[in-house]
């Protein structure tokens, strides 16, 4: 049995995940849609704290709240005026898009359904332990399980990325 | 249900993803049709978690898999929003319907 503190801090994250992801797609303001995205990750952060991934939730906050949104928010105000909102949407489009979004309902659902085996699978507790030295370990070790390549190839796609946003975006 | 299971965690990530689907298709901004990729991409980054943790709670894989995809969001993020800047100065706009310059 799951303690009722655990089941209400479940409750607000997976309301919070449902209402301001609706909100992101559905409201006219581009910048309320950033705020609402915020909201959004803030939320899945705290899904990975009560997972207890905390380095993740942390990494979360970091670079998609810390980062992410802030590069969002800046670039709205250098394309649009304030104060603006979308134009109204055509109902074709959004019977497109409801279309779609229910499509890929049904197929994720379907997939879901295709398993029932695993839908009630509960947590089981860790059985190696978290620490940051052994997050440390994992993350720059060079033996089986453990992830120096992938991270190096990383620091390479982000130097690459940095210099093709300075080329990209400078002033010719 | 007296505790909580894969699938309390998985339904809210397929709303999430769906959420994504129908505001990338509906947007016509390129910065809230970005917005809406990020999203989808949070969905999936909140599957492989979970499935790990309830899955495989030995390993570590999901979790790193998930790392990885926030720092390749992130840069993905900055190169494309580098890109819709620059379109910006070029038309003075981000709206969709009116980038076809490049069209023959």
């Amino acid at each position: 049995m799951e303690s009722v503190g655990s089941i209400v801090m479940y409750g607000i994250i997976v309301a919070a995940i449902i209402i301001f992801s609706i909100l992101t797609v559905t409201t006219r303001r581009i910048l309320r849609a950033a705020t609402y995205l915020l909201f959004v990750l803030f939320a899945t952060a705290g899904l990975y704290f009560k997972l207890d991934y905390e380095f993740l939730g942390a990494v979360q906050i970091a670079v998609y709240a810390g980062g992410i949104v802030v590069l969002f928010v800046f670039s709205i105000l250098l394309t649009s005026k304030p104060g603006d909102s979308s134009a109204r949407l055509t109902s074709k489009r959004r019977v497109f898009g409801a279309i779609a979004a229910v499509a890929s309902l049904v197929v994720l659902g379907y997939a879901l359904m295709s398993r029932p085996e695993i839908w009630t699978v509960v947590s089981a507790p860790f059985t190696m332990e978290m620490t940051m030295n052994n997050l440390g370990e994992i993350l720059l070790g060079t033996e089986k399980y453990q992830y120096l390549l992938p991270f190096e190839a990383v620091s390479v796609l982000l130097l690459a990325c940095i210099i093709g946003g300075v080329v990209v975006a400078r002033k010719r | 249900m007296d505790k909580l299971s894969v699938i309390c965690y998985i339904i809210p990530s397929m709303i999430m993803f769906c959420c994504g689907v129908y505001g990338f298709i509906t947007r016509k901004n390129m910065i809230a049709i970005l917005i809406s990729l990020e999203l989808m991409l949070n969905a999936v980054d909140i599957n492989f978690v979970v499935f790990n943790r309830f899955l495989f709670p030995g390993q570590l894989e999901g979790m790193m898999f998930t790392l990885f995809a926030i720092a390749i969001a992130a840069a993905e993020t900055a190169l494309a929003i580098a890109i819709i800047v620059n379109v910006f100065r070029a038309v003075k706009n981000v709206d969709i319907r009116d980038l076809n310059k490049m069209k023959l």
